[in-house]
């Protein structure tokens, strides 16, 4: 994976956060990790990825953070109905936006929101992932790259 | 008044999209669907004047979707909110009749502008 390629996603995320009503959001140092120990927090929305980049793209933040994170967005009912529905929006939104640089080819499935860490079904146990952390008010999420 | 539907399948961007249009005097929100394909039973049955429309969704995508709408009514003004950000996705929308796209994330400012220049291209 080129710096290039971390940084669009990087970018995604940085516009999205700018986009709440807390728009202070900070990115940390990329890192690896294997996927038999896959970094997650406590939902994670999961984008499978088709084209000459294949795997997936996931964002993972824990349930605090994404109850605040409704609230920025006007959204008083933080439900967990909700919080399911934008953790997988954020996964969407990061990956659809990463489009403009890597266009059409970049295929993206709808978001399949799990609790907890993705399976070895969403990751090939032989590859590794790049983690992306994101700290947002007090908080920490993270983006997740696992391309072949 | 104009009749607004919103076709999305987060349920977080739908009411958003509500919440924006609550109290306007250009638009009253009477109908939502959560794909394609149930955005074209509702479409029959309240027969909205704008529709606000998603790309990325299960059993049908916006771009199916715009289609078909067009070829039950041609003069319906659709707007795209979607996160697909390619040129090409936007060409693709636009040339199947879609009047114009947002780019998710978005700001209120920006969709109610959005939502009133499309529907001011319509009294050109």
């Amino acid at each position: 994976m080129t710096e290039k390629v971390l940084q669009v996603f990087i970018d995604g995320a940085v516009k999205y956060f700018q986009h709440t009503s807390d728009k202070e959001v900070k990115v940390g140092t990329p890192y690896l990790v294997n996927n038999s120990e896959p970094s997650a927090f406590d939902f994670t929305g999961v984008i499978g990825v088709t084209g000459p980049m294949k795997g997936c793209v996931y964002f993972t933040a824990p349930q605090i953070l994404l109850k605040h994170l409704l609230l920025s967005m006007g959204e008083d009912e933080t439900t967990e109905e909700n919080i399911i529905d934008v953790v997988g929006e954020v996964a969407n939104t990061i990956s659809g936006n990463a489009r403009s640089e890597f266009g059409k080819e970049f295929m993206i499935s709808v978001p399949v929101v799990l609790e907890g860490p993705p399976s070895n079904i969403h990751l090939p146990r032989h590859l590794r992932s790049y983690v992306i952390p994101v700290y947002w008010k007090s908080y920490s999420a993270a983006i997740v790259l696992c391309f072949e | 008044m104009l009749k607004l539907m919103i076709v999305d399948d987060s349920n977080v961007i739908r009411r958003r999209i509500e919440r924006c249009n609550n109290g306007s005097d250009m638009f009253n929100v009477v109908a939502s669907a959560q794909n394609g394909k149930e955005a074209i039973e509702v479409f029959k049955k309240v027969q909205p004047d704008v529709i606000t429309m998603d790309l990325t969704m299960p059993e049908m995508d916006g771009i199916e979707c715009i289609e078909t709408l067009m070829a039950l009514n041609p003069d319906i003004i659709i707007l795209v909110i979607s996160a697909l950000s390619d040129k090409a996705t936007g060409i693709e929308a636009l040339e199947k009749g879609a009047r114009g796209f947002v780019c998710k994330p978005f700001s209120d400012e920006v969709l109610m502008a959005s939502l009133i220049e499309v529907t001011e291209q319509d009294d050109d």
